[in-house]
């Protein structure tokens, strides 16, 4: 009974984490982006939490604590502190046919499900059924990446991405090993700070950081 | 021996409710919305004295008003009163109830908007065609979404009846369900545009461009818009209890379970109860939601509705995904 | 507990009193003769116009009759009974059979066609009677004799029993609607609708003709003619990759003439040039009987057992459902905007069909004969409540000389029945209670809904998405249909000329009348006709609804199960009507007057009839969201000095048709291409004619 009223939590978690993966796709504001990216953590980190307290899996509790102080404070905060540096909190991104983005968000997610079904076949384990969600989540995570022009969107798409990944990692083998985990989490870090660096640089190159300037980059014929 | 009569009883009880209870909770909502905004209330009971004052003022009809336009309010009327009589609204033992089930309310719905729909294209002004176009917009918008939200309760109860659903609902064994949340979230977007409340529509301007059912019903005096009117407050209440018996129905009598237990008519007072407190929190919610967004643009109305769907898809989804 | 067993005829005949009362296909074989015969002798009061047209068309009602009764009988009491006709071609007899679906089409057609009769002798008098008749003055007798070839075409292609007899009554239909739709023949726009319609028709046929060939191959061998009697097909066995062949090879063949999307150019183009009349019988039946054929393929003579096959019909129906109502929504002329509805019945009637083949080859029997009745169902439902509307639209032709909805308005009162019967056919063809539409729909909501029991889990997702599609394909029915009313018939008149519209005659009406009554019956009594009907089911699916549907009687329809499902359109009709009556009696207790005054309109006094809403205004929110998947240019022009305040406006709107373009005109180019290319071949000059048929002949030397 405990165990199947965890599992029904994890599905609720699996649920929230969908629906903000979706919330991310449809955001045109970049400050509410950030706060649905914040909450994406959060879930993240509970949904560790109850895994690792259901199973009796320590390392999972490290890595919900580490989720939430990164994911849910560290990163948005850097990311906050960014926009605000580069004072593009008032833009309101034009999101390509919100509707067409969002049917092919569904298209993925069923497709996510039948790739994963043969594997929740096999499965014993209890957070099997998430698997589904997860793989969902870094799609939408590659589908944010490719509908967005804006160069801070971009990134949060692929920290949602990464998301997905860590959110597969827990439902599909309880989590990885304590020691893979704490190096993605030093390399997001990391890599946020190279993102801004970047960040930086492209504004003051383009004096944009919409990423079609970007297609400036390329050799004249 | 009076045991037979009881269904005919809970019937007539519960359409008197639906009849009566229905102006209240729009009286609750326009005071709640003047509190929250600091303004004095005209009183709860505000609805009823617009309602009769309109009865028994005199009409005037526009030059070429067909019957069309003489007969909509009394199918509008008649088909929300319907409608109102087979949603278990305090009892699931209302025997009009298997009349229709989820699929046909919608309809029965549909005929009103139809009929308004009718009625404003029938005076032959620009404004009452523009609601119209307008009116029929949304709901064809809404209609999918709103189906899919239906459809993932039915998948959880196995039933699109009504009654079966809220036995299903509130007698089984607790459970966490995503797929319900989603669908909820969905139906509240839905009834939010159907029954003409803020991101959609606004119930209380006569701005010729933020109007959609106002513009339909602009040529109506007297008792036509009495029962218009009427029709509308109806329109919300029942939503709203839509949205309790699909999604919150702990408190409906006739299940037999430990709440409002017995059947018959004695689950009925803890029944008026329950009801009353979910509506007005009912209130509460469609006021903290109108208070806290503008009017949309026509459209991004759409997009609103497309969210609706969505919602309701991936409902259906983690049904099949997660539980 | 129905009809099931209620004979009106026995199905065997029998002498009693000296009186030989034929059987059901006895009397539709009569009701087919006495249609060829009048079409024969129509040319005989070439002189008399108006005698041919009550004759004729008195004569084509009677054989209706006979034909709608023994087809009723035939599907009561499901017997099949065969006849071997010996005409034709030696050793290839004509094969006759009636069986419970074929006696099901029999009466569609045959009822729609009493309506339709009734209705032409009053409409064809606006042909000849008055010089500023529809046309002007001109000769209906090619029209009385096309219309019995064909009405005797639809009957005769749904008694065939052998693929030969098929075709031939299939060409009969074809041929004779092609003389029809091109009536008017000086009309530029009609011969070039009637050309596209043959064209397609004869692709159409081709397709059907090999689908044909290859079950008759295979089920008697490809060297002799046994394999081509349907019983034959029937009987064998054909290995997959060659039914799946025929499955589709027929599926297109007939999904031509049914109109479905991407194959329904012809459709919006022939229908609104056509008579009246005979629209609302190609609209009403002729494409039902190309469903007839689908059905008959492929669930009586191939078994189809696959799900893939069902997921095509599937498909191709939500496509022509959704595609359809948006391209009627766009539509300004009457008829036209009918014709595309028409492509989104046809598209639910094969979303039913689909999802009785996918019930089928999980062996659900249950569930596929359910999906397969609504289907059934809503094939007699758009058949009266098109012909019903079409009907309408015809009288409002006929009044109005106007085909263009934009000059239209207020008709209601110059009209006042025929607005009423339209009214019952919008309000049926949107799907509302308790009138016939709502009911198959709300069938195939039922079927859909219990989808989620397959085995395969992609299915299960993905299916119900069908039905969401649906459900918009149903409102944005009733949104097309508010407009059609709304433009047509309220509002005030926005046309030119306001100087004789008047009421139809007696025969209109009550034509109408009767399809509006068969509209609100079928809505109300579905358990009779579910019960009606049992036989096909069972014969096609092995499994029946009747039983479940009836159980609580004939008031309450249960599908599946009550607690599952109820649906009661007698209690929310009467429901409905007692709450109004009571409302309409309350609310004059206090005496309150009613007087007439100038439109309000908050106020504004200038109003003119051009500043209503007219039909594409309406449709421009559509325009707006939906204006991706149809092609839409749309340009305003400012005229005058200073475009801050124009002279005049000119607004240009042209909303084409996606597939017409991007899939028929690279073939039709490609085609005068290749065409220009064997031209060169012409020279004119015998001796290189000679040697092109040498060249031939050495060729077939060398490589026979």
């Amino acid at each position: 009974m405990e165990n199947g009223f965890a599992a029904q939590i994890t599905g609720v978690l699996a649920a929230l984490i969908l629906l903000t993966a979706f919330a991310l796709l449809v955001q045109r504001r970049i400050y509410g982006l950030l706060h649905i990216f914040a909450w994406q953590g959060l879930f993240l980190s509970i949904s560790a939490a109850v895994v690792g307290y259901s199973t009796g899996l320590r390392h999972l509790y490290i890595s919900s604590a580490l989720t939430l102080a990164l994911k849910v404070f560290a990163l948005p905060y850097i990311l906050y502190v960014l926009i605000h540096r580069l004072k593009i909190q008032k833009e309101v991104e034009e999101v390509v046919n919100i509707p067409t983005t969002m049917l092919i968000g569904i298209a993925l997610v069923i497709f996510s499900y039948h790739l994963t079904s043969p594997v929740r076949e096999l499965s014993t384990l209890m957070t099997r059924s998430t698997l589904a969600v997860a793989l969902a989540t870094v799609m939408l995570g590659l589908l944010m990446m490719i509908t967005r022009r804006n160069a801070v969107t971009q990134i949060i798409g692929f920290l949602s991405l990464e998301n997905g990944l860590f959110f597969a990692a827990t439902s599909a083998t309880y989590g990885m090993p304590l020691v893979v985990e704490l190096g993605v989490a030093l390399d997001i870090l990391i890599a946020a700070f190279i993102f801004g660096i970047f960040f930086f640089q492209i504004r003051t190159t383009f004096d944009s950081l919409d990423i079609k300037e970007m297609e400036k980059l390329k050799e004249e014929d | 021996m009076t045991g037979q009569f009881y269904p005919a009883i809970i019937e007539g009880v519960q359409v008197a409710t639906v009849l009566l209870a229905a102006p209240l909770l729009v009286g609750w909502v326009r005071a709640l919305k003047c509190w929250s905004q600091g303004r004095s209330t005209a009183g709860l009971f505000q609805p009823y004295r617009d309602i009769l004052r309109l009865f028994s003022k005199d009409i005037v009809l526009a030059e070429n008003a067909s019957w069309v336009f003489r007969a909509a309010p009394y199918v509008v009327f008649g088909a929300t009163l319907m409608a109102g009589a087979i949603i278990p609204v305090i009892s699931v033992k209302a025997p009009l109830a298997a009349t229709a089930d989820v699929i046909a309310l919608v309809a029965l719905f549909a005929i009103a908007r139809f009929f308004t729909a009718l009625a404003g294209m029938d005076a032959g002004t620009a404004f009452g065609g523009m609601g119209s176009s307008r009116e029929m917009m949304v709901a064809s918008l809404a209609e999918p979404a709103l189906l899919m939200s239906v459809f993932t309760v039915s998948l959880v109860t196995r039933s699109t009846s009504i009654t079966e659903m809220v036995r299903v609902l509130s007698t089984g064994p607790f459970v966490l369900r995503p797929s319900l949340a989603f669908a909820f979230l969905s139906f509240a977007i839905i009834a939010m545009a159907e029954t003409g409340r803020v991101p959609v529509d606004n119930p209380s301007t006569h701005l010729e461009l933020t109007m959609i059912h106002e513009a339909m019903i602009l040529e109506y005096s007297g008792r036509h818009l009495a029962l218009m009117e009427w029709a509308g407050m109806m329109k919300l209440f029942l939503f709203s209890s839509l949205a309790i018996a699909l999604f919150f129905p702990w408190g409906i009598a006739g299940m037999g379970g430990w709440l409002a237990g017995t059947a018959g008519l004695a689950g009925l007072p803890a029944a008026f109860f329950f009801l009353a407190l979910k509506l007005a929190l009912a209130g509460v919610a469609i006021v903290f939601v109108e208070t806290g967004l503008a009017k949309m643009r026509i459209f991004r109305v759409p997009e609103f509705l497309g969210t609706a769907f969505i919602l309701a898809t991936l409902g259906m989804l983690s049904y099949f995904m997660l539980e | 507990m129905g009809f099931r067993g209620t004979a009106i005829w026995s199905a065997v005949p029998f002498q009693g009193r000296g009186v030989v009362i034929p059987s059901p296909l006895e009397s539709v074989s009569l009701s087919v003769v006495i249609f060829l015969v009048t079409a024969a002798a129509a040319p005989l009061l070439k002189s008399r116009q108006a005698s041919l047209i009550n004759i004729a068309f008195s004569a084509s009602a009677i054989a209706s009759v006979i034909a709608a009764f023994a087809g009723f009988n035939a599907v009561a009491t499901g017997a099949v009974e065969t006849m071997v006709l010996p005409v034709g071609l030696p050793d290839l007899p004509f094969y006759l059979r009636l069986d419970a679906t074929s006696g099901f089409f029999v009466t569609v057609t045959a009822v729609l066609v009493f309506f339709v009769s009734i209705y032409s002798i009053g409409y064809l008098k606006g042909f000849i009677g008055h010089p500023a008749g529809l046309a002007g003055q001109r000769k209906v007798t090619s029209l009385a004799v096309f219309y019995c070839l064909f009405v005797a075409g639809m009957l005769m292609v749904v008694l065939a029993d052998d693929a030969y007899f098929f075709m031939i009554s299939w060409e009969l239909m074809a041929a004779a609607s092609y003389f029809l739709v091109v009536f008017e023949d000086e009309n530029k726009e009609a011969r070039r609708a009637a050309f596209i319609y043959l064209l397609i028709a004869h692709v159409g046929a081709i397709l059907i003709l090999l689908s044909f060939g290859v079950m008759a191959g295979l089920s008697g061998g490809f060297e002799n003619f046994n394999g081509y009697t349907f019983s034959a097909m029937r009987a064998s066995h054909i290995p997959g990759v060659w039914k799946a062949a025929a499955f589709f090879l027929s599926f297109f063949g007939f999904a031509a003439k049914a109109g479905v999307v991407p194959l329904h150019v012809w459709l919006p183009e022939a229908h609104p040039v056509a008579p009246t009349n005979v629209s609302a019988l190609m609209s009403g039946v002729m494409l039902k009987v190309a469903v007839y054929g689908m059905v008959r393929v492929s669930f009586d003579l191939l078994h189809v057992s696959d799900w893939r096959m069902g997921g095509v019909v599937l498909v191709m129906g939500l496509v022509s459902a959704v595609m359809g109502i948006l391209y009627a929504l766009m539509q300004v002329d009457l008829k036209r905007l009918l014709a595309y509805s028409s492509i989104e019945n046809v598209g639910i009637i094969l979303v039913c069909l689909g999802l009785a083949m996918i019930f089928k080859s999980f062996d659900m029997t249950a569930l596929a004969s359910l999906s397969l009745v609504a289907g059934l169902y809503h094939i007699t439902n758009h058949a009266m409540f098109k012909g019903l509307l079409f009907m309408g639209a015809g009288a409002v032709m006929h009044s109005t000389h106007e085909r263009n909805m934009e000059r239209m308005g207020g008709l209601i009162h110059r009209m006042p029945q025929t607005a009423v019967f339209f009214l019952v056919g919008c309000l049926s063809i949107s799907a509302l209670p308790p009138f016939n539409g709502f009911v198959s729909e709300w069938l195939l909501f039922q079927a859909f809904l219990l989808s989620p029991s397959f085995p395969t889990p992609l299915l299960n997702l993905i299916i119900p998405l069908g039905a969401a599609l649906v459900a918009l394909t149903a409102a944005l029915s009733a949104r097309c249909f508010v407009k059609v009313f709304g433009v047509v018939f309220l509002g005030r008149w926005r046309g030119q000329h306001d100087t004789t519209v008047n009421e139809t005659g007696l025969e209109m009406r009550g034509a109408m009348g009767f399809a509006a009554f068969a509209c609100l019956a079928l809505g109300l009594l579905p358990v009779f006709f579910i019960g009606w009907i049992d036989a096909i089911p069972r014969e096609l699916v092995g499994g029946r609804v009747s039983e479940t549907a009836s159980e609580f009687g004939w008031l309450w329809l249960t599908p599946v199960a009550a607690e599952r499902a109820s649906y009661s359109a007698p209690v929310v009709f009467a429901g409905i009507l007692a709450v109004v009556a009571a409302a309409y009696l309350l609310t004059r207790i206090p005496r309150a007057g009613v007087r007439r005054a100038p439109v309000w309109d908050c106020g504004f006094e200038k109003i003119t009839p051009r500043m209503q809403y007219n039909s594409t205004s309406f449709a421009m929110p559509l325009r707006r969201i939906f204006g991706f998947l149809l092609s839409v240019r749309e340009t305003v022009r400012p005229s005058g000095a200073d475009p801050a305040f124009p002279k005049r406006l000119t607004y240009r709107l042209k909303i084409r048709d996606r597939i017409w373009h991007g899939c028929y005109m690279p073939v039709a180019d490609a085609s005068f291409w290749i065409a220009r290319r064997f031209g060169r071949l012409q020279h004119g000059r015998i001796q290189i004619y000679l040697l092109y048929s040498f060249a031939t002949l050495i060729l077939l030397l060398v490589f026979a």
